[in-house]
């Protein structure tokens, strides 16, 4: 098995966190993993992005043109990214701020509310565990309790008290995840 | 004992390497890609998990001079940078060299000349393994491709540098030093007492005890016989580097009928065009030097009756290469392919690069 996916939005957002996570779930299942971000002069504002691997196998590059699964967070992320999904890969997106929805037909689609979801929760920084949620449920390629350990790992200490948030967010996006089109 | 396992960029591995295995300092200047190297011991305030000194120099030609200064008296000392502040520090790499210390320089490298970009490069080669500074020297020169191995080099780096006397440059660049990868740990070692350093470095300026003459540490030797008595001394402890101290590592050439040639983050670039290659039914391997001084010259060589080609991948306008034709002494065609300016090629673009310049040519 070998996951190759980017997420991508605004900084801020939680996107590098979030790869960061999902990561971490996979080298505490064992298996290989790596993590590259934009750090260029968009991280000095504009769009952030990761790219996030995981594999049974030894990684190769952990730079990609082309992705099993994209994380949408934004219109200039889907201009920039839907070409670069596999053909019959797939594509989740949070509607908020798409003014373009993607056209592609050889793709699996998802919708994700993230966040709506995470103004529900009433905590807008829970939206990038929200969209991990929706991520987890399409593909559960972590399991839930590596995806804690993950979060433990990547979490400060101080920050400990709010696991049982970032739990519940990312069980409220495995609940409004939508599929839009199977590939 | 459990393994210990962190998600760690390449950087912070680095530096986490340095205090590990018992760096007695580090003295640097922050600049992009590799500042997480000092932010990261910075906030391990290693003085007090070792005993460890990190300082902020004034700029990077002061912090090379520490070096040689801490180097001169035996200790385990380093300092990291990014292309054009490796620049700034090549007369005090000179120095060192001539002076024949152990230190430890990591060039974490951004595209240029120039101030360049911050994106990754890999235009420092001729830098690192030709000598940047004046002067007949050589680095030994380590390129890590991956997070892994910037850990496991630091400690390498020392072990090399006392054996041989020598300055280790770990050549990387913004993509493994941005990166994060799962890394295995090491033990802690604590660093070594005034007394251990003294044995092990007799020549170091440790103090002067009665018992012996004033141990002098310079590169000046105004004589120009016994200058070149030490230049031919050199010559000699190069040489012996080149016959033991080769590192490369081989994927798919057992029956490769074309060998790429990369290193670094270009051979983990390379490891997937070559999937993509052979799923195309081309015969094709990948030969990574882990040492780009000493370069594995014999291993090319010994390619050469089953190969048809060679490329180079270099996120530069073509320098390894020039290594690559040497070693190969036109007996296969050897061609480059290279981006430059921070972009990082693509795989698909290396296997394009390799059916026009090599198989279809």
């Amino acid at each position: 098995m070998t996951e190759e996916i980017i997420i991508a939005g605004f900084g801020g957002q939680g996107v590098l966190s979030m790869g960061k996570i999902l990561a971490y779930s996979g080298l505490m299942q064992g298996q290989e993993v790596s993590w590259m971000p934009s750090y260029g002069p968009e991280m000095r504002g504009g769009t952030s992005n990761v790219t996030v691997v995981i594999s049974d196998e030894r990684i190769s590059s952990p730079i990609l043109t082309d992705y099993d699964t994209a994380i949408i967070l934004n219109q200039q992320s889907m201009d920039k990214f839907e070409s670069m999904v596999k053909p019959g890969g797939i594509l989740i997106y949070d509607p908020n701020g798409i003014t373009r929805v993607p056209k592609r037909k050889d793709i699996s689609i998802y919708k994700i509310e993230g966040t709506k979801g995470a103004a529900e929760l009433g905590n807008s920084k829970t939206f990038n565990m929200v969209v991990l949620g929706g991520y987890l449920k399409i593909k559960p390629i972590v399991k839930m309790e590596n995806v804690m350990e993950g979060l433990k790992k990547s979490l400060p200490a101080r920050h400990h008290k709010l696991l049982p948030l970032n739990e519940k967010a990312i069980k409220h996006g495995l609940t409004i995840v939508e599929e839009v089109q199977k590939a | 004992m459990d393994k210990e396992l962190r998600l760690m960029k390449g950087n912070e591995a680095i530096a986490e390497a340095a205090i590990r295995c018992g760096t007695d300092a580090y003295f640097g200047y922050p600049i992009t890609p590799q500042s997480e190297v000092i932010e990261y011991l910075m906030s391990e305030k290693p003085h007090e998990r070792t005993g460890m000194v990190v300082l902020q120099a004034e700029s990077e030609v002061a912090a090379i001079n520490m070096v040689y200064g801490a180097a001169g008296a035996g200790r385990k000392v380093m300092t990291s940078s990014s292309s054009p502040g490796v620049s700034l520090k090549q007369e005090g790499i000179s120095y060192i060299a001539g002076a024949e210390l152990p230190a430890l320089i990591v060039n974490v490298v951004r595209g240029g000349p120039g101030l360049g970009t911050i994106q990754p490069g890999q235009g420092d080669y001729f830098q690192s393994v030709k000598g940047g500074g004046h002067g007949d020297y050589k680095l030994i020169v380590l390129a890590p491709a991956s997070v892994q191995e910037m850990y496991d080099f630091v400690k390498l780096s020392f072990e090399l540098g006392f054996k041989y006397r020598n300055p280790v440059l770990i050549q990387t660049d913004g993509v493994i030093g941005q990166m994060m990868e799962k890394v295995e740990l090491g033990p802690q070692e604590v660093l070594r007492t005034p007394e251990e350093i003294e044995k092990e470095c007799p020549w170091g300026t440790t103090g002067k005890k009665p018992n012996r003459e004033r141990n002098i540490i310079t590169s000046l030797e105004l004589d120009a016989y016994k200058m070149e008595k030490f230049n031919l001394k050199l010559i000699e402890k190069y040489k012996k580097i080149q016959e033991n101290e080769v590192r490369f590592e081989k994927i798919e050439c057992d029956d490769a009928e074309y060998v790429i040639i990369a290193y670094g983050s270009s051979a983990r670039i390379a490891q997937k065009a070559i999937k993509i290659a052979r799923a195309k039914g081309i015969k094709v391997g990948l030969l990574r030097p882990i040492t780009l001084f000493p370069f594995p010259i014999k291993q090319i060589r010994e390619l050469i009756p089953q190969v048809k080609g060679f490329l180079s991948v270099e996120m530069s306008a073509g320098q390894m290469v020039e290594d690559i034709r040497l070693a190969v002494n036109g007996e296969r065609p050897v061609e480059h392919f290279g981006r430059m300016g921070g972009v990082i090629p693509a795989a698909e673009e290396i296997v394009t690069a390799l059916e026009q310049k090599l198989i279809g040519g």
